[in-house]
């Protein structure tokens, strides 16, 4: 009841708010803090925090999927990709300053405010801090010559081997750096420090491989624009999770003793870096969505309309496949977030910042939830999707359960008169269990698993009669059983680690391994279902052998693990986080395999007509706006949770947090200050945007009729 | 079924979950659903209802039509009227329902699980909770015959001391218990209870009683005793051998996970 006032609240909140951030109440600024304009220096660093990192995350973002649409349009010919990609580099270059100007901001905020923590953190990270602002000369030339140097660089003429041979050799070079980091013989390095930079590696050298041509050498600096952007944002993480879980202090003395790599490799270093690059891939696309949303909201023309309905398409694409692998990472770092300090962990999820946790709940549910509405109500612009159309109201059932359970509190608000007729316990005899960890896992598996069927559907909409996978040759054979055999040793591996593992390991008596093997077998028959479905699939029964392998996935991992966590809770709690990886294991799995099979059951499959694009109604598009609101207030709300599970420490446990500010703040100051973030946040975007479509317009590159074409055969269909 | 009109099928759907809701838990579970979370639900149940009946263009019309009829159509004019006077008197009388001020107590949201401290001073000393370990659980390794003595000295501790409250089933439901109301004694054979803590956040927990807790998630209104002052310290690692021996949760421990997990 009083969350539902809060929220009722939020505008009279906002107004209140700003009253007390100009005139309200001020502190005397004590020791060593700072104050100006008599306003609390905490909510003045934590709102301009969060708009750096609102921009941040949309500038760093953007340049990801940019150089991806890029490098598709240059694999397939289609000019439409290429544009699409200048477009969305065109809404980064605004936003780009605007980073850094804030970046500028903040810095002084931090050293006229909280002087002696920034001297602090200045001594520890010096060098990383000079390494920073060196990196962003690199960004910053990238980022131009990748914009303006767009048409410059047009011309995907092959090149001769002679010239990119240096760029495939170097390639080469960095991919196996990579390698030999992941294998240990570049040093060994605490954490997920080695496969995480080895990753990067890899992927940076793959994109050596892209330069054949002048247009393949400006992929390449998309991907340099990538490399630079990713450093600026580790080496800034680093500091932001140093302060959560601070590496290199002598445990007598609490003393700083290790050097600025010490201290930049802590253990939330990494875990940080995933989750927020993913978080970065959702936030730019949806942000992107929105802006495609609103240009198609303003069309006049029907070339425009299509242009926009496809951008708007590509965005949700981009926005949800960020989207479903972030809860993984985000329980990877609450994971991580546990085992550096189980009281950061408990205040976490179990104690002061649950209640964000329920809040976050019901926005990441939405986001999955509108991203759906988006896909159903644009399948009308597909021909055939008809047949389809009975699915939703089942998929829209399952997504609200999932969601139900998921926003499901462990304990509850409560008035009075309910405690007393729960016999004075916070806990509901029934519905507490579904505010237990293995409840939220099945259902976040469930959600995501349903996200992924109206993809599938969606991209089946308009596909008629099939050719038989046994008639397209050796690439079927050769991606099936290549994914498959991909899947098998992600989940056999781990498979065998459970059958083999030691409950000492987990300081659990020798009785408990039943519990290992019984996951084990469980994962086996997943193994076994595999080499079932891929051999259905070569057999010309891809869609008995998706249906199998989804319903097999399902049951598994929901219906069975679901349980079962509740029994392995009891009788063999640590072993909890293995059954949560060995859920994550089969629904990566399903995506693979699925996606594998997907492409061939379909492909060159007879159209039943063009995707009408521009035919899509406005519903979509506001859903589209709804999205890129969500994920800026879920962003906001999470950085508060980051940021605040320090409590009373600047450095956790090294430097104390002195000033009168030092308390966490309600939930109702934390709606307050996120809304007030995302409020200015989406504000200035809109400006933005609109800057951008004026400097569009005057030199001449609106959506050109023909840009798009109102009726492109399976466009947008087929998505890399 | 299709001959239902949407609008009235968007409105039955939503009534009908409710009902089964209601229905479910008060006469099958005969349990009450807590408004809070009942809102959550039915918030979300009509929007996805709302989303399942806009999700296609006849759909969408179709569910608008009576509206738009309602709000242009002549002939409709009295019922207009009707409701454009019915529809804000409900408005304004759910805000002054919701608003107006009562004598209930005002909605609970309890944190329920502290967080322990770094380090805890309790008998002169000061333990690090981090790296403290029960000094008797090496026992149940290497001199079992001690550990079950240990685990019996700790039965008589807590039958002496902590049963009242707790039970003699350890399940909360002790005499005493009727007596308290939120927070309720701990029930030891609830799995979100001692299965799910270190060793060492019992003995905070024993060692400082109620008094002991937190500052965050201030008031907790716990009338557990500082069993420092009446136990000693080697009385608390014993009784809490006995709750794990007796509840057969293993305690849970933090390090570095081994292998990958």
């Amino acid at each position: 009841m009083k969350q539902g006032n809060n929220a009722r609240a939020v505008p009279w909140a906002l107004a209140a708010a700003a009253i007390a951030l100009t005139g309200g109440e001020a502190f005397a600024a004590e020791g060593d803090y700072g104050q100006v304009l008599g306003l609390p220096s905490r909510n003045v660093i934590w709102f301009i925090s969060q708009l750096h990192l609102y921009f941040g995350a949309f500038v760093l973002g953007v340049p990801i999927f940019a150089a991806l649409i890029e490098y598709v349009g240059l694999r397939t010919g289609d000019k439409k990709f290429d544009d699409l990609a200048k477009e969305f580099t065109g809404l980064l270059s605004v936003a780009y300053a605007t980073t850094a100007a804030l970046g500028g901001l903040l810095l002084f905020a931090f050293i006229g405010l909280y002087p002696t923590f920034f001297s602090f953190m200045a001594g520890i990270f010096k060098e990383a801090m000079l390494f920073y602002a060196l990196l962003f000369f690199g960004e910053t030339l990238c980022l131009y010559i990748y914009y303006y140097g767009w048409d410059w660089m047009n011309d995907s003429t092959a090149w001769p081997a002679k010239r990119t041979r240096p760029f495939s050799v170097a390639g080469v070079v960095i991919i196996l750096a990579g390698v030999a980091l992941q294998f240990g013989l570049l040093g060994h390095y605490p954490g997920a420090i080695a496969p995480f930079w080895a990753v990067a590696l890899i992927l940076t050298g793959l994109g050596f491989f892209v330069v054949k041509s002048l247009k393949g050498l400006h992929v390449w600096i998309g991907v340099w624009l990538n490399v630079f952007g990713t450093l600026i944002m580790m080496v800034a993480n680093s500091w932001a999770s140093y302060m959560m879980s601070p590496s290199g202090i002598d445990p007598a003395t609490g003393k700083f003793v290790g050097d600025t790599m010490t201290a930049v490799m802590n253990p939330l270093w990494v875990p940080v870096g995933i989750h927020r690059i993913l978080g970065n891939i959702a936030f730019g696309g949806f942000v992107a969505g929105a802006y495609a949303a609103v240009k198609f909201i303003g069309s006049r023309t029907p070339q425009d309309r299509a242009h926009y309905d496809w951008m708007g398409y590509i965005a949700n694409f981009v926005g949800i496949a960020g989207l479903i692998p972030l809860p993984f990472a985000g329980y990877y770092l609450g994971r991580e977030v546990y085992s550096n300090s189980a009281v950061m962990g408990n205040n976490m999820m179990g104690g002061d910042f649950s209640w964000t946790f329920i809040i976050q709940a019901m926005l990441v549910g939405s986001l999955f939830l509108v991203s759906c509405y988006y896909l159903w109500t644009g399948m009308e612009r597909i021909p055939g999707s008809e047949r389809y159309r009975g699915w939703v109201k089942y998929l829209n059932a399952f997504i609200l359960l999932g969601f139900a359970i998921w926003l499901t509190p462990h304990n509850m608000p409560l008035t009075g008169a309910e405690i007393s007729d729960m016999g004075g316990s916070q806990y509901h005899p029934t519905l507490k269990y579904l505010g237990l960890m293995p409840a939220k896992n099945a259902v976040v598996n469930l959600i995501i698993i349903s996200t992924f069927i109206s993809f599938m559907l969606y991209r089946r909409a308009n596909m008629g009669e099939m050719i038989p996978i046994s008639r397209q040759g050796k690439a079927p054979l050769f991606a099936i059983l290549g994914a498959a055999a991909l899947c098998l040793y992600l989940v056999g591996q781990y498979a065998v680690y459970l059958y083999g593992l030691d409950p000492k390991d987990l300081d659990l008596p020798p009785d408990r391994a039943s519990y290992f093997r019984t996951v084990a077998y469980l994962l086996f028959t997943t193994c076994a279902m595999i080499v079932v479905s891929s051999a259905l699939a070569l057999k010309d029964k891809g869609i008995i052998a998706q249906y199998l392998y989804l319903a097999w996935v399902i049951f598994s991992v929901v219906m069975f693990l679901g349980t079962y966590g509740f029994v392995v809770m009891e009788k063999a709690s640590p072993f909890l986080r293995n059954i949560a990886v060995s859920q994550f294991i089969q629904l990566i799995s399903t995506i693979i395999l699925m996606t594998a099979i997907d492409i061939f059951l379909f492909a060159g499959a007879k159209s039943l007509g063009p995707v009408r694009w521009g035919n899509i109604s406005v519903r979509a598009q506001y859903a589209l706006l709804t999205l890129c609101i969500i994920i800026t207030f879920n962003m906001g709300l999470m950085g508060f949770i980051r940021s605040g599970l320090r409590t009373d420490w600047h450095v956790y446990g090294v430097l104390k947090d002195t000033s009168p500010w030092a308390f966490t703040p309600t939930n109702f100051t934390m709606t307050v200050m996120v809304s007030m973030a995302a409020l200015v946040f989406l504000t200035a975007v809109a400006a933005m945007f609109w800057l951008a479509a004026i400097a569009k317009a005057s030199h001449g590159h609106g959506a050109q009729p023909g840009h798009a074409e109102v009726s492109e055969p399976n466009v947008g269909v087929r998505h890399g | 079924m299709k001959r239902i009109p949407k609008l009235a099928l968007t409105v039955g759907l939503i009534a009908a979950v409710y009902g089964l809701f209601v229905a479910v838990f008060t006469y099958i579970l005969h349990l009450p659903v807590p408004a809070s979370v009942m809102k959550m639900y039915m918030f979300f149940v009509t929007v996805v209802v709302l989303l399942v009946m806009t999700s296609n263009e006849d759909s969408a019309r179709e569910l608008v039509a009576p509206l738009e009829a309602l709000v242009y159509q002549p002939r409709l004019r009295r019922l207009r009227a009707a409701v454009f006077i019915v529809a804000p008197l409900a408005g304004f009388g759910l805000t002054y329902n919701v608003t107006r001020p009562t004598l209930d107590a005002p909605l609970e949201l309890r944190t329920v699980h502290p967080a322990p401290p770094n380090s805890v001073k309790v008998f002169g000393k000061t333990y690090n909770l981090l790296t403290l370990e029960n000094p008797y659980r090496a026992k149940e390794k290497s001199d079992l015959e001690a550990f079950r003595q240990a685990v019996e000295e700790g039965k008589t501790v807590y039958f002496q001391n902590c049963h009242y409250c707790h039970g003699d089933k350890l399940d909360g439901k002790g005499h005493f218990s009727g007596g308290f109301n939120n927070p309720l004694p701990a029930n030891f054979t609830d799995v979100g209870t001692i299965a799910q803590l270190q060793e060492s956040f019992l003995f905070w927990r024993i060692a400082t009683g109620g008094p002991g807790l937190p500052n965050e998630g201030a008031p907790w209104a716990s009338p557990m005793p500082v069993w420092s002052n009446y136990l000693t310290e080697d009385e608390i690692w014993k009784v809490i051998l006995f709750l794990y021996d007796y509840t057969g949760y293993a305690p849970r421990v933090m390090k570095e996970e081994k292998g990958h997990s």
